[in-house]
């Protein structure tokens, strides 16, 4: 590790948590990929609109309840963040089935091609950040916070509070998706789809369920991951998940389409560089640095890090 | 009654169609060859069986009951499973994960039926925790046959078992397949290695052009000298 | 408003129009003829509109600028001149070689591999060049953008009536284009194209070398639009790197396309001037019509619908882009394998 001395330890704990934002987006985005072979531009918009959700439950709905406030105990956020946060993530996973229905089903009916499908989230996406954009104005806003101190580690590492929970929610729903993936039986059938579509469906598998559970879940992890980038952002916009697509589909062609294992690695990886490539160079670039490793992995391995490279 | 009984099947792709008119049956306990030229539509005959390929015209019974408008899925239900020619396994996926797979509409307990396949084919049970897509192509096949067969299938739809298989293991297969018919199971199998196929086939098919060539026993096909000039190699 | 004032709003309407025209011909190159997936519009319109400017505009005043120093100043040599504003002519080409040589490097790597990934990166170069021209402001002023840029033959005519001279430019450059893009899609190499859009497998499988035809469809869609940003440029004679946002630089005329009709070049010029139309015309409705939020939300619903009921487009339809084979499973056909 000759080279970490010249690099910034707190970078890189802050490329981690950042990198925990992206792969709970790159884990859905690359789900989808892998079983119905849909690149999804509008996961992005997902993530947005799921953080946008909990922004009108934090904003709207709860304190009409009663329920408010912010900074809860180390965390510039309040509770009502954490009651938020599933019913956002529920709210885009049903949303998620429901364009499946409505759009994508159709299409995959007519035996649309794959550049038909995506065209067709392109389409959603716009829409999404058009009704976000309509219903919230486009201008920047935040959940209630307070600040607080950060942490100081040593080696001149700080963390922000909510740093730390971003990354440890992350961890319990990768740790989730892992164990459903590897013991249910959903799970599996879920891996066996994206491996072979057409065996599966010989095979007896209900592939109606796959593809909703895998909305499901693809909605509901970007949801979060919305929240939570709002969170360490400390703010929303519309477009703020159109813009997350570049780290996004960087990470998952990293660990190879349709490898969720290989997408949660791809994502620290393009989070870590993000950050760390900011001690060199104007961190505005971050996105294009997220583009430059993407064309990269294209260039040196194209089946992604973990692929075969045949 | 036959088993698996096509009438007049029109079946294809986009706007081309490649099966004009087929007809073929299976009776109970019988194992079946289709032999045809590359590209005649044999694979096709087998997905527009099991409901990959639609069915235009013509009918599929299978024990009775019409399956040509079923979704693959109800058909495999029915009793009636396939084993595509290519890309047959899970590649990303254990061994065993490719048999719990296959048993995916099963809503009892099939650990037992698991043993039974790793009996049947002792080298699965060595590689049951492999990733299938490393297993060698020999291997590849017998999974392909036991996912298949984790249903106690009433017919089971071979596309090809044996393409691209080392002669030793070929002969393997063919015993296999063989021991799997003793068992009750009908089979429907499409072979190159016609031959061979023939020899341990009640009946044979020669399919041409999309079109039902010829019918015959399987000796009797053998012994035909069109069908040895045009398809048995001599 | 007078009747002179409503035929210089309509030159000027005209004008914008038929740039967009001259963008989604460049994108009819891509996804009309080969089914290439280009989301980012906006990096070539940008790198083609940056490199005119920046080519012909004056180096800025030290005086003033700082950071900003660059200026290629070829208006203000005679030499490039000849009488007839040569250097114009130049920076069009420029533009089209630049994005002509980004569209090469990027397709390059991606197109042999996934067309997926060549979609995904022109979102990328979208990014880059925004980041790149709001960053470097050596370059291009950052946020304050370039402004004064020279106009063509601005010397002939006075000021207030020089839309009517750029309309023929445009006018000009749009027929020269749809013809040269006509051409080609009639050419062998248009049909190689559209084979390889139709049905990639067998078109590979008859000896043609398909990601190469693509990178050419690739370079040639680039280039076009390259030369629609420099027109663009020389019209608006601004340039910021908000001026490229993605709702009027990529999906609008990505509406414009889908409208117009896939693989249809009149029906793609025409697109362009029915969707510049009702923009330019919901401006003056009250309320939500004019809301831009309400567009992008209308836009992402127009491409939607088309993609579901008529994916070949509103006027022209482009027949076979549905590939009608069977759809085991929930993915793509997997079937043809064997
Ligand atoms: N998915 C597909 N889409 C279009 N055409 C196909 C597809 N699969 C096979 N074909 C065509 O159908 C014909 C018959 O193919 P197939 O049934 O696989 O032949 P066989 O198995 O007898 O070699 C061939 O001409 C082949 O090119
Ligand atoms: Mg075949």
């Amino acid at each position: 590790m000759g080279f970490l001395p010249f690099v910034k330890l707190g970078l890189v704990a802050n490329g981690i948590i950042f990198g925990s934002v992206i792969a709970l987006g790159a884990i859905g985005l690359t789900l989808v990929y892998g079983i119905l072979k849909l690149g999804n531009f509008a996961h992005g918009d997902y993530m947005a609109f799921g953080a946008y959700v909990a922004f009108y439950i934090v904003d709207g709905l709860l304190p009409r309840a009663g329920i408010e406030g912010a900074g809860l105990g180390p965390f510039t956020f309040g509770f009502p963040v954490l009651i938020a946060l599933p019913l956002s993530a529920i709210v885009v996973a049903l949303g998620a089935i429901a364009l499946d229905l409505l759009i994508y089903r159709r299409l995959r009916q007519r035996g649309a091609s794959t550049a038909i499908l995506m065209m067709a989230s392109l389409g959603v996406a716009i829409a999404i950040r058009g009704l976000v954009q309509l219903i919230w104005s486009g201008d920047t806003q935040h959940y209630p916070r307070e600040s607080r101190q950060v942490y100081h580690l040593p080696m001149d590492v700080r963390i922000p509070p909510d740093g730390l929970f971003v990354a440890i929610v992350a961890v319990i729903l990768v740790a989730g998706v892992y164990m459903l993936l590897t013991y249910t039986k959903i799970g599996k059938a879920m891996r066996a789809t994206s491996d072979n579509p057409s065996l599966a469906l010989v095979t007896g598998i209900n592939t109606k369920h796959v593809v909703w559970w895998t909305w499901g879940i693809g909605g509901a992890l970007a949801a979060i991951a919305g929240v939570l980038l709002a969170v360490v952002q400390a703010q929303l916009l519309p477009i703020m998940g159109w813009k997350f697509l570049i780290p996004l589909f960087a990470a998952v062609i990293l660990g190879g389409i349709g490898n969720p294992y290989g997408a949660l690695i791809g994502a620290l990886v393009v989070g870590v560089s993000m950050e760390v490539s900011t001690q060199w160079i104007n961190p505005s670039y971050k996105p294009a640095v997220a583009f430059a490793i993407m064309i990269g992995v294209l260039l040196a391995r194209p089946h992604g890090i973990f692929g075969d490279s045949q | 009654m036959a088993l698996l009984e096509a009438s007049n099947v029109v079946a294809g792709y986009g706007e081309t169609e490649i099966l004009h008119g087929v007809s073929i049956s299976v009776n109970k306990g019988e194992i079946v060859t289709i032999i045809g030229p590359n590209g005649c539509g044999k694979s096709t005959l087998m997905k527009a069986i099991v409901g990959l390929v639609r069915v235009r015209t013509g009918a599929v019974r299978f024990r009775g009951v019409d399956i040509s408008r079923l979704e693959p899925e109800q058909t495999v239900r029915s009793g009636l499973c396939y084993v595509p020619q290519s890309d047959n396994i899970f590649p990303s996926m254990t061994t065993r994960e490719n048999l719990e797979m296959g048993a995916f509409v099963r809503r009892d307990d099939f650990r037992h039926r698991i043993d039974e396949m790793f009996e049947l084919f002792p080298d699965l049970k060595r590689s049951a925790r492999m990733k299938a897509g490393r297993l060698s192509g020999g291997q590849r096949q017998m999974l392909a046959i036991a996912r298949a067969l984790m249903l106690d299938p009433v017919l089971l739809l071979l596309d090809e078992p044996s393409a691209g298989l080392a002669p030793g293991l070929i002969h393997t297969v063919f015993e296999r397949i063989r021991g799997i018919n003793e068992t009750g199971v009908s089979l429907l199998l499409v072979e190159q290695n016609a031959r061979e196929s023939l020899r341990m086939s009640d009946r044979g098919y020669v399919l041409s052009g999309g079109d039902n060539q010829i019918e015959d026993s399987g000796p009797a096909l053998l012994n035909n000298p069109e069908v040895g000039r045009l398809y048995l190699g001599g | 408003m007078d009747i002179g004032g409503v035929i210089d709003y309509l030159v000027g309407f005209a004008i914008m129009a038929m740039i967009y025209a001259i963008f989604t011909l460049g994108l009819n190159v891509h996804w009309g003829f080969t089914g290439l997936f280009n989301i980012g519009i906006a990096g070539f319109f940008a790198l083609g509109a940056y490199t005119a400017a920046l080519l012909t505009s004056p180096p800025p005043d030290p005086e003033q600028f700082e950071d900003f120093v660059f200026g290629g100043n070829l208006a203000h040599h005679d030499v490039l001149a000849w009488g007839i504003d040569a250097w114009f002519f130049l920076g069009i080409a420029a533009a089209a070689a630049v994005c002509g040589l980004v569209a090469l490097i990027i397709g390059s790597i991606t197109l042999r591999l996934n067309d997926d990934y060549l979609s995904i990166a022109t979102l990328g170069i979208a990014e880059s060049v925004r980041l790149f021209f709001l960053n470097e402001k050596w370059a291009a002023n950052g946020s304050k953008g370039l402004y004064r840029i020279p106009k063509f033959l601005g010397d002939l005519i006075p000021a207030e009536n020089y839309d009517y001279l750029y309309i023929v430019v445009v006018l000009i450059v749009l027929l020269i284009l749809f013809v040269a893009v006509q051409r080609a899609a009639r050419s062998p190499w248009g049909r190689v194209l559209r084979a390889i859009r139709e049905d990639e497998v067998t078109t590979a499988a008859s000896g043609k070398n398909v990601s190469h035809f693509k990178l050419q469809s690739f370079v040639f869609g680039a280039m076009i639009m390259g030369v629609g940003g420099a027109l663009f440029a020389h019209h608006v004679r601004f340039l910021s790197p908000l001026t490229f946002d993605p709702l009027l630089a990529t999906f609008v005329i990505w509406a414009m396309l889908m409208v117009g009709g896939s693989g249809n070049n009149l029906g793609a010029v025409l697109g362009a001037f029915v969707v510049w139309g009702v923009w330019a015309g919901t401006q003056f409705l009250p309320g939500v019509f004019s809301d831009p939020s309400f567009r992008l939300l209308m836009i992402g619903v127009l491409i939607v619908t088309i993609m579901l009921l008529r994916p070949g487009g509103l006027l022209g339809e482009w027949r076979r882009i549905v590939a009608r084979r069977p759809a085991p499973a929930a993915g793509r056909d997997a079937t043809g394998a064997d």
